[in-house]
């Protein structure tokens, strides 16, 4: 079974040179510290930046210059800065690549809910609606079962949608799921994780690839 | 033609009651400090705000709640402010949470003179509810209105006499679009210089969007969540 890092790692082997990425808050934002050996990501902050580059030192910290998760950053060679439209403008019109979000629950359609639980306080959604409505490409990083142990991969989403028929691929502590016109296709599942245990954890329809293997991070 | 007035008191003094405000920022960065102060300081009440967040309880949008200036936040995300939350509980303060990108995007209609934008964002989510859908090349959009705002108050690096203004790293954010969607945009700048010391290819709002501006003073700029590397 994987931990959060583990998670991070696997989304990292989905990233290719030349990518625009935009990664969430949580375990997306761990992905950037496993680029693999070679590949040059661009990765993009919501509120106005392309080329987010490593935390500052102290010395560096400018109030100036944060990312989506308000935490101070600094830049890459070659970034650039940029006003909200135009930031949501490249991710409407399908110039990011790759997006990376956490869930807190999947439908084997694509659905996704992350963003409000009825009846507790709602902060918000912040950017989450506008990237899933129209990134070409979505992981969501999470794990596959609430600390009750009920799954978070469902037929149906329980909680109030984030979007529609989105999510392409899922990758949790159990495995990685593709999803398809069928539900959740399984190709990979975690060291340690039987395809019984994925069973068990999984609500909504699911297939073991006929190809599944024990995934490499 | 010269837009400078003496300061933020000088520059919001005709706001009044009921009115609808937008402010720039992302968070706490890049937020009207001084403007801000100001609006706490001549107390007008029942204001509508538009802004991506509403500051914390001791700073930003944050002071307007705890004076009780505010009947309604539309914003995309409020997560970080306990009074924001009692209130909003308690049914004192209206909230209207819309999408980042459509805040975004709304803003920038109204100041490029169009009534109205198609998005995705939303679709078949409970932000649909009573929205006009169209279909173009086989997929759903919601219509989304440009805002109407009695002012706009913006804060910049950078700006000149004639309200040529620019903006530093993610401290533009929000505020050049909403800087051109205030029917009065207020600028307040880190630093005013004389028309002509700005260069004009650098510009990102240019001057015939803003209507007032001054120099602001002794700005906090607090961080969020302050980050270092380990």
């Amino acid at each position: 079974m994987l931990d959060k890092f583990g998670i991070a790692k696997r989304i990292a082997q989905e990233l290719q040179d030349g990518f625009y990425v935009n990664l969430g808050i949580g375990i997306p934002t761990l992905v950037a510290n496993y680029v693999p050996e070679g590949v040059e990501v661009i990765l993009q902050s919501e509120n106005g930046l392309l080329g987010i580059g490593p935390f500052p030192t102290e010395e560096q910290v400018d109030a100036d210059l944060i990312n989506a998760g308000k935490q101070t950053v600094t830049t890459t060679a070659g970034s650039s800065f940029f006003d909200s439209a135009m930031s949501f403008g490249m991710i409407r019109a399908g110039k990011v690549d790759l997006t990376v979000l956490g869930a807190m629950e999947v439908a084997d359609n694509g659905d996704i809910a992350n963003w409000k639980i009825p009846g507790k306080m709602v902060k918000g959604m912040g950017g989450a609606m506008d990237l899933v409505a129209s990134a070409k490409n979505i992981i969501v990083a999470m794990q596959h079962t609430d600390k009750a142990g009920n799954s978070k991969l469902l037929d149906n989403c329980t909680l109030p949608i984030t979007g529609r028929k989105c999510v392409r691929k899922v990758v949790t502590n159990l495995g990685v799921f593709e999803v398809t016109s069928d539900g959740f296709l399984c190709t990979e599942y975690a060291p340690g994780v039987s395809i019984e245990q994925i069973k068990e954890s999984t609500a909504g329809r699911l297939k073991i690839s006929p190809d599944v293997k024990e995934m490499i991070v | 033609m010269n837009k400078v007035v003496a300061n933020a008191e000088e520059a919001i003094k005709d706001i009044q009651d009921n009115q609808m405000l937008m402010l720039g920022g992302f968070g706490l960065c890049g937020i009207p400090e001084n403007c801000i102060s100001a609006l706490v300081k001549k107390g007008v009440k029942n204001l509508t705000c538009i802004s991506n967040n509403a500051g914390v309880d001791d700073f930003g949008i944050g002071l307007m709640l705890k004076a009780r200036q505010v009947k309604k936040m539309i914003s995309s995300y409020v997560g970080e402010n306990a009074e924001f939350e009692r209130q909003l509980l308690s049914g004192e303060l209206e909230v209207e949470l819309i999408p980042q990108g459509t805040l975004a995007t709304r803003c920038m209609a109204s100041g490029y003179g169009m009534p109205a934008i198609y998005t995705p964002a939303g679709v078949g989510t409970e932000v649909a509810e009573g929205k006009e859908v169209r279909n173009f090349n086989g997929k759903d959009y919601l219509l989304e209105y440009a805002f109407d705002s009695d002012f706009a108050i913006v804060k910049a690096w950078k700006g000149d006499t004639h309200g040529n203004l620019i903006f530093k790293d993610t401290a533009r954010n929000f505020n050049p679009l909403m800087a051109m969607a205030g029917k009065i945009t207020i600028a307040e700048v880190e630093e005013l210089v004389p028309a002509g010391q700005l260069d004009p290819n650098q510009i990102h709002t240019p001057g015939i969007y803003v209507h007032r501006l001054f120099q602001g003073m002794n700005y906090e700029k607090r961080i969020e969540q302050r980050t270092v590397r380990s």
